[in-house]
């Protein structure tokens, strides 16, 4: 019989309750005896020397010559960076992007090369607030070109644009027209799940909508095994026919960069630990946060939470040439990330917890929770998804009706006026995504406020789309209302035990469960066909 | 093969956007063209004695402007009684060079660009006089603008204005009109105000947005969820788009 991994844990009649997040809340789950539940891997070490591990990997890079080989007086040079979707949530500073950038500019200065941008590459994302910026390159950077020379990328400038040509299978690639019209363009990446980095860095974040729509629609979502998993992705193949075209056309060198996933600093660590193997005075601690939790109001949980940065720790950085850079990453990734566990599952919990991508500095919006049900924790898988086709999904969260005026205008129209009509995404894209991309007013939030993009919605939607073929029922525990995931299409149970017994009503009369544990990050690495038992041999 | 979201969707009527002006789109009032109007009159004994008599008005106004926006109009548009048309139609280009163009927002011409990109007619709703409104929709590139117009008799301004007034709530009657001749579906259709005051005209179409709102006007955008525009941001000063050095 083959052994779990450490980070599985199986519960039975001595287990204490998990505690899950829902929301900006944690709650105590009692699980069925023989329940799996994932644990996330103790963070990795950092680099002892983070700053000397940038510097070797500038001189000593994967695929291409140094980057200082690149370099020459009087030569136009754009630093694209990524935003602040990772990692979530932010880091302590300095923040890897800081400690790349600053000893890249040094070298920069010392070829005599002033004609420097620095871009944030958000794509349809929301720009980043000058706070924020300055948080990621640090002040000096900061303090020396903003604003004029670091800015966030506007997908919606008129002639912000350039078009570089047309991927073989039809996507137009326009990019950055600064970036466009450099000699040389680098990359500067936080790598913190499988999907981020590599060509999608540039495919997608410093793109406009004719790029965007050619990788970002349900067909290419619905036809990914896993988005987290490059091999099994349709949308990842897309995108590096769209990188690959853009460094046809120009020179691109990568630094790509990783953390660990110490997402709580002391005393929050206990987050991440196995229940049962807190000492008395830790799981007393924990309760003790959960019940005061439960009688905080909603932002003041949120702050809790969002106002510590995270100590995530740098764990690999390499820069060159794309491939070689982001297969390097990759495997620290997966070091990271990945909890082996054989089989799939009939029914699979997923706490979902305060923060995605695309809420930093928000609340979590019930689009947002859909995504992070359906999309993200669904696709968090390497080999088969954790749950079985047609499985029942258990979600944690209250789906409040509430939405970030400022930061997600678009999504109150999509999910009120849209998802009410339909939730077929093919029909959504169809529909309403060229309206919707066309809208005025959204777009000059987008531009001049802090706004996703009106699409961002339509996107989210579609991330969803292959967790949303995949799974049978979703039934959600702990919603403070019916309506809103019943807009999504969910049901709702008042507790674990009853969303237990709803499952067995349409699955096994004894469904095997496993429990996805998140917060920090985890990736299930899924052996679909569990080999079978050991026979073993007779004792005569 | 052409991309869905290149193709308009299926609907009855085309959309159109409606914007307000003083104020959304330019940062002048009613009073300051028309103080340049009263300035430069063909003699300067003639601009000395109209200034005098709209100060000597101005309380009046400044009631009116408490108690019913199409009042004040009235009372502030009786200062042009007497001035010819074409005085009127040749001072109106001077108004827009050198009053109404340094005002305009930063982002007005490329937010009109926008709804004429997303395939809406634009037109410009105002309380402002045709003759100056016009250099204006020209210079932004909108499509049509309803406007105050005076009545003039043998060649001469009466002071009085033609109806419907443009004010307050009539701007929403002239909206669902103008709306109706020309085949627009007001459901689809955006209007853009600054104003409380605007608060019919944005009620009457499916995308209301409120563009540098006043306080009122702020608190019922937040509670009804309309979108809240900032189109006054400068334009960054970078190196984008100038010629590559490489190729």
């Amino acid at each position: 019989m083959s052994v779990d991994h450490p980070c599985v844990v199986t519960i039975d009649h001595r287990s204490r309750p998990r505690v899950l997040f829902s929301g900006t809340k944690l709650v105590e789950v009692d699980l069925p005896v023989g329940s799996k539940v994932l644990y996330p891997k103790k963070p990795m070490a950092g680099l002892s020397d983070p700053d000397a591990a940038v510097r070797y990997a500038l001189n000593h890079p994967l695929g291409t010559p140094p980057l200082y080989a690149k370099l020459r007086p009087g030569m136009r040079v754009t630093i694209a960076i990524d935003d602040l979707s990772m990692p979530l949530p932010p880091m302590k500073g300095p923040d890897c992007r800081q400690r790349v950038l600053e000893p890249v500019i040094e070298m920069l200065d010392q070829h005599g090369i002033d004609d420097i941008e620095l871009i944030i590459a958000v794509a349809f994302h929301r720009h980043m607030t000058a706070d924020e910026i300055k948080h990621v390159v640090g002040p000096r950077v900061f303090n020396r070109f903003y604003p004029e020379r670091l800015y966030n990328h506007d997908a919606e400038k008129p002639g912000g644009l350039t078009y570089l040509g047309t991927t073989d299978d039809g996507i137009e690639v326009e990019v950055n027209a600064r970036a466009a019209a450099s000699d040389l363009v680098i990359y500067v990446n936080l790598t913190f799940v499988p999907m981020n980095g590599g060509y999608k860095s540039l495919g997608t974040g410093l793109v406009g909508y004719r790029t965007l729509r050619g990788h970002h629609n349900p067909s290419s979502v619905r036809m990914s095994g896993s988005y987290m998993e490059p091999k099994r992705s349709e949308l990842n193949r897309r995108m590096v026919n769209v990188g690959k075209l853009i460094e046809e056309k120009l020179d691109v060198f990568h630094i790509e960069t990783t953390v660990n996933n110490r997402m709580f600093d002391k005393p929050l660590d206990i987050l991440g630990k196995n229940e049962d193997d807190l000492s008395t005075l830790e799981w007393q601690g924990l309760r003790a946060l959960v019940k005061t939790l439960d009688k905080l109001p909603q932002p003041a949980r949120q702050a809790i939470f969002e106002k510590v940065p995270a100590p995530y720790d740098m764990i690999g950085v390499f820069a060159g040439a794309c491939e070689p850079v982001h297969d390097a990453i990759l495997e620290k990734c997966h070091q990271q990330l990945l909890v082996p566990i054989d089989g799939q599952f009939d029914v699979v919990v997923f706490p979902i917890p305060y923060i995605s991508p695309y809420n930093v500095g928000s609340f979590l919006n019930p689009l947002l929770v859909s995504v992070m049900a359906e999309g993200y924790l669904h696709n968090l898988h390497r080999g088969a998804p954790l749950l079985k086709k047609g499985g029942t999904m258990i979600i944690l969260h209250p789906c409040s009706d509430i939405f970030d005026r400022e930061q997600h205008p678009a999504y109150t129209e999509f999910f009120h006026k849209l998802l009410t009509q339909t939730r077929d995404a093919m029909e959504l894209h169809k529909r309403f995504e060229g309206e919707f991309r066309r809208h005025p007013g959204y777009i000059q939030q987008y531009r001049t406020g802090k706004a996703y993009h009106p699409v961002h919605p339509f996107y989210m939607w579609y991330w969803g789309e292959n967790g949303r073929q995949h799974r049978g029922r979703v039934i959600v525990v702990g919603a403070d209302n019916e309506y809103v995931p019943g807009i999504l299409g969910y049901e709702t149970a008042s507790s674990m035990g009853d969303a237990l017994r709803m499952a067995k009503e349409t699955g096994p009369a004894d469904p095997s469960l496993a429990c996805f544990r998140i917060c920090p990050v985890l990736m299930a690495d899924v052996n679909p066909e569990p080999p079978p038992p050991a026979i073993e041999a007779d004792a005569d | 093969m052409n991309h869905p979201a290149d193709t308009p969707a299926r609907h009855e009527g085309t959309s159109a956007a409606y914007f307000d002006v003083d104020g959304t789109l330019v940062g002048t009032n009613l009073l300051q063209p028309t103080f340049y109007y009263l300035l430069n009159q063909a003699r300067p004994d003639m601009s000395a004695l109209r200034v005098g008599r709209a100060l000597l008005g101005a309380p009046a106004m400044a009631m009116a402007e408490l108690r019913d926006r199409r009042l004040f109009n009235e009372l502030l548009f009786s200062n042009y009684r007497g001035m010819t048309e074409d005085r009127m139609v040749l001072v109106a280009a001077d108004v827009f060079e050198d009053v109404i163009k340094p005002r305009i927002f930063h982002g007005a011409k490329e937010l009109i660009q926008k709804c004429k990109d997303a395939g809406q007619r634009v037109v410009l709703i105002t309380g402002s006089l045709d003759h100056t409104t016009a250099h204006l929709a020209a210079y932004l590139g909108a499509d049509d603008c309803i406007t105050n117009r005076l009545e003039f008799k043998d060649g001469f301004a009466t002071g009085k204005l033609l109806r419907p007034v443009v004010a307050g709530p009539e701007k929403a009657a002239l909206i669902v009109a103008d709306a109706r001749k020309h085949g627009h579906d007001l459901l689809r259709s955006h209007a853009y105000s600054d104003s409380y005051s605007d608060v019919p005209m944005l009620s009457v179409v499916g995308h209301p947005n409120c563009v540098n709102p006043d306080e009122r006007l702020a608190r019922l955008a937040r509670a009804y969820r309309w979108p809240i525009l900032d189109i006054n941001v400068p334009e960054r000063k970078s190196a984008t788009g100038r010629g590559s050095s490489r190729r």
